[in-house]
């Protein structure tokens, strides 16, 4: 599994963000409590990231958050503005209910973020056709 | 860990820094859970706890929070009061309009709160401070209340 080791604040505070490449895609998986300055520390990662490995797709695994404000929604919003920039389509995947019904009262609807239920639809948005449940019926 | 039970006093929660924040939602989340909030209640709870414990941190200059289990006969309910010593609002009507900023934000906290909580006060002196104080209950109506 590749992480951000080494490279500052997304490491820290026992939490550490997951980024895997998977062909032609960037998986990030966020999990618990994210302080801001590594929200903003993982903007910068994945934009470095993205134009290095120059993948077509980015998908964010949100289904470990619990909350999400206008802090951490406008980090995404700028990462997905960050990938189109640099010609990749990213996909919020994941997002739990409840954090669905807040974030509209909030008035934060995330406007052209694509979401999808969860990590094997996405990929399925992306075109990278996930193997898993092939052998079964 | 703390060991808050329900009918534990009020607390007060230092708000200086990223990691505050953090702490701040988790006890807001664990308080209203053990005062028997939904889930869908808590994760507006604590999501309007974080707006206005940023508020109070980036605009305020940082400050504090209390919070307050309140008893309401059958119900249960969290009163949050954000406590800060900074500059003060000085146009409270524009604060509260949607996408408005002074710098930097979305413009969605304030208001944003303010529509994920039942009750929602601001008292702001320029110069002198803000406080914000937010009540959420268990149950969308508090029994206390008189239905005319
Ligand atoms: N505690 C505070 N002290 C001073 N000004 C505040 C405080 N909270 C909010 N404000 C003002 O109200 C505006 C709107 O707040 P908010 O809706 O949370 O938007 P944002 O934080 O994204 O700017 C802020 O930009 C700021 O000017
Ligand atoms: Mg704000």
């Amino acid at each position: 599994m590749t992480g951000f080791a080494g490279h500052g604040p997304a490491v820290g505070h026992g939490f550490t963000v997951p980024v895997l490449q998977l062909g032609d895609v960037l998986l990030v998986t966020l999990q618990g409590e994210l302080h801001d300055g590594m929200a903003e520390q993982l903007q910068e990662d994945i934009t470095a990231r993205i134009s290095n490995t120059r993948v077509s797709g980015v998908v964010i695994d949100i289904s470990g958050v619990e909350i999400v404000d206008s802090f951490l929604g406008r980090v995404l919003a700028e990462i997905a503005a960050g990938a189109k920039l640099l010609a990749a389509r990213t996909v919020l995947a994941g997002m739990r209910p409840a954090v669905a019904i807040t974030l509209v009262e909030l008035g934060l609807t995330l406007p052209g973020l694509r979401t999808a239920l969860d990590v094997e639809r996405a990929m399925e948005l992306l075109g990278v056709t996930t193997r898993r449940g092939e052998g079964s019926p | 860990m703390m060991q808050a039970s329900r009918h534990a006093g009020p607390a007060d929660l230092p708000i200086g820094s990223d990691a505050d924040l953090a702490w701040v939602r988790q006890q807001v989340r664990q308080a209203a859970a053990e005062l028997g909030f939904g889930l869908v209640q808590q994760t507006k709870l604590v999501t309007a706890a974080s707006e206005l414990a940023r508020n109070t941190l980036v605009h305020g200059g940082g400050g504090h929070v209390r919070i307050t289990p309140l008893d309401a006969g059958s119900t249960h309910g969290l009163r949050l009061d954000f406590v800060d010593t900074g500059p003060g609002i000085r146009d409270l009507d524009q604060a509260l309009t949607d996408g408005y900023t002074s710098g930097g934000g979305l413009g969605l906290g304030l208001s944003g709160a303010k529509r994920l909580v039942q009750e929602f006060e601001v008292d702001s002196r320029p110069g002198e401070g803000t406080t914000v104080t937010v009540t959420a209950w268990a149950t969308v109506v508090p029994p206390s209340r008189t239905v005319p």
